[in-house]
């Protein structure tokens, strides 16, 4: 049976926005940690890794049910998100951007190289939420699980952007984000806050995870290459900015299932760093940046 | 006199370099193993310049490694060039594309450039993986000659030994001077502050720029020699894994030391031979490592035994007064 071209496409671009909706999650996380300390995490595709790998751990070896596991999984990588910046990053607050980010690379390799020394080399799989049986729409398969991810995506962004909006912490946050001393000044404890945005990246990284892994192969090694992704599709939305992240995410997603489909697949993970490069060169604000906000960051 | 003492670390190390073949026995593993390390502190002084005077990370000279080994290699393979040659055409390219990369990322402020070279390492392991009737694909290629130098074969390791050593002694000059010239003055007052800079006349962008080019042509250069050491080439000369080695190895050295990466590059390429059963989880030791020396001395082994030094210093010259 000859698939039109047409639903050819738009096979495309359904499994686009599925992978697409993890990258612009993991951008958010490198957004949360980046507006309230102005460094780029490197550990946060391991965010990402560890909440894969727990989740396989706690439902398949440990029987637990998915949504219990779910929530123990989120609070676990929560946990290790807030240890590594009371652990590497507070230590050193007063040594310079440039070592902080350092110390992230350093946390980066250690994290896996402890996933390697736990779960070894093999890579695991997660049956999906709520069974494998496609819908059939205008010929193209659509997975159940593309239905969750962008659903606890958009569960996830609608809980943030409440948070930072509404809540106390939130605002304390953006306060620190937009200016640190003038924050202090007002009696927000500043590091704090820091700490906290470890704990909610690590928890955004581990709901991506979570949720990735029934549609693709999760092992110690899966966060870089996410992370690289997500922080192209950071950069494409403007660094900073998570609306514009999640945009970017769905763009990157499609261009590269686009790209898979049609170019060539061997070549498929260099589409977003041909992007990254790109928008470097010509716009490095991103899509939606704002360049008179930018100049006002360090970095 | 000032002059003088400069260069007197440089000294130190040539001596040793010169002795350690008698000490260890001249057909000892060693040799191998600091045949690597010479290889390796041709990239971390390069790649300390660029961290430790630019104030700028890579996470790309694995990949500008990998350039200047495959190309050396395949142009020596397939085309048949003299090695020397095919060396220099490699630098040549690596230059042009460190500068390519290097324009639009150092005029940035911040450190964009970290994340433009990873992404670009990551882009040239695809290609050089995905490439495989020109490459080899994952298994590489071998058949690459060995150097000669004025009708001398440099096949033997003793007598590479020397080679490399003696370019790593010639390469440890140039930072010197680098360090001590106008772009040097003008680097480490962009450290200090890239506002103050720019406003005293320092092209800051210019000068970082004409680091990255250099830093990324020692790397090549030094992926040259590996390609030629080791008669083959495949993904691990250029893959990530190398990347945040060399980074490593400044980072632990101390990166406001050329002294210190070499400190660096020693230890973390020796450390291997000690680990045992955990060498198959090497990543997890390195990353352990780095985070303990950064915690406790955020400028290194180096910086942390000069600050040792000078504490000490202070507290004898307080006990005599």
């Amino acid at each position: 049976m000859e698939i039109s071209f047409a639903s050819q496409i738009l096979q495309y671009l359904v499994t686009g926005l599925s992978i697409g909706g993890i990258y612009g999650m993991v951008a958010i996380g490198f957004n949360i940690i980046y507006n309230a300390t102005g460094i780029i995490n490197f550990a946060q595709g391991e965010f990402v890794m560890l909440g894969g790998m727990i989740m396989v751990t706690l439902t398949a070896a440990m029987g637990l049910p998915v949504a219990a596991a779910f929530i123990l999984t989120v609070a676990i990588v929560a946990l290790i998100g807030g240890l590594l910046e009371r652990a590497a990053i507070y230590p050193l607050r007063n040594a310079g951007v440039l070592t902080m980010i350092i110390v992230t690379i350093g946390g980066s390799i250690f994290i896996r190289g402890a996933a390697m020394l736990f779960w070894g080399k093999e890579s695991y799989i997660l049956p999906h939420f709520s069974g494998e049986k496609a819908i059939v729409l205008f010929g193209a398969a659509l997975l159940p699980q593309t239905l969750w991810i962008l659903g606890i995506m958009f569960v996830t962004v609608a809980a943030l952007t409440l948070f930072f909006r509404f809540t106390l912490i939130g605002k304390a946050m953006r306060a620190c984000a937009a200016n640190r001393t003038a924050a202090l000044l007002s009696g927000i404890e500043a590091s704090r806050m820091v700490c906290l945005s470890f704990v909610l990246s690590a928890a955004v990284g581990a709901i991506a995870g979570i949720i990735i892994t029934p549609i693709s192969l999760v092992d110690y090694n899966r966060g870089f290459m996410l992370a690289l992704k997500g922080f192209s599709a950071a950069v494409l939305g403007g660094l900073g900015n998570s609306g514009g992240a999640v945009a970017a995410g769905f763009i990157l997603g499609i261009l590269e299932s686009l790209g898979a489909g049609l170019i060539s697949s061997a070549y498929k993970d260099a589409i977003s760093l041909v992007v990254l490069l790109v928008i470097l060169f010509v716009r490095p604000s991103g899509l939606f940046g704002n360049r008179e906000a930018d100049r006002l960051k360090k970095f | 006199m000032k002059q003088f003492f400069k260069y007197i670390p440089l000294f130190i190390v040539v001596l040793l370099a010169a002795l350690f073949p008698f000490m260890v026995g001249v057909k000892s593993y060693w040799i191998t193993v600091f045949i690597f390390v010479g290889i390796y502190s041709i990239v971390t002084i390069g790649l300390s310049l660029l961290m430790g005077y630019a104030g700028q990370i890579s996470l790309g000279h694995g990949a500008f490694f990998g350039i200047g080994a495959y190309t050396s290699g395949l142009l020596t393979t397939l085309a048949n060039w003299n090695p020397w040659l095919a060396i220099v055409a490699s630098l040549v390219l690596t230059c042009i594309i460190a500068a390519l990369i290097g324009y639009p990322t150092l005029r940035l402020r911040g450190h964009y450039l970290a994340m433009a070279t990873l992404a670009f390492g990551e882009i040239i392991v695809i290609v050089f993986t995905a490439e495989v009737d020109l490459t080899g694909g994952p298994s590489g290629f071998g058949g690459v000659p060995r150097l000669s130098l004025f009708g001398l074969s440099l096949k033997s390791d003793l007598v590479f030994y020397y080679f490399v050593w003696g370019l790593v002694s010639a390469v440890l000059l140039l930072a010197i001077h680098i360090i001590h010239s106008r772009v040097g003055r003008a680097l480490q007052s962009i450290h200090g502050s890239e506002n103050a800079a720019n406003a005293m006349g320092v092209d800051a962008a210019k000068y970082k720029l004409q680091v990255f080019v250099l830093s990324a042509a020692l790397a090549a250069f030094a992926g040259c020699l590996y390609a030629h050491y080791m008669t083959f080439v495949s993904p691990t000369a250029c893959e990530l894994k190398l990347s945040i080695m060399l980074v490593v190895m400044v980072a632990v050295g101390g990166m406001h030391s050329i002294w210190g990466a070499l400190i660096g590059t020693i230890l973390l390429t020796i450390l291997p031979e000690f680990l045992g059963v955990f060498q198959d989880f090497d990543i997890l030791v390195y990353g352990a490592i780095l985070i303990i020396i950064l915690l406790f001395s955020p400028d290194g082994l180096y910086g942390g035994v000069r600050q040792t030094v000078g504490f000490i210093k202070r507290l004898q010259r307080r006990e005599a007064t």
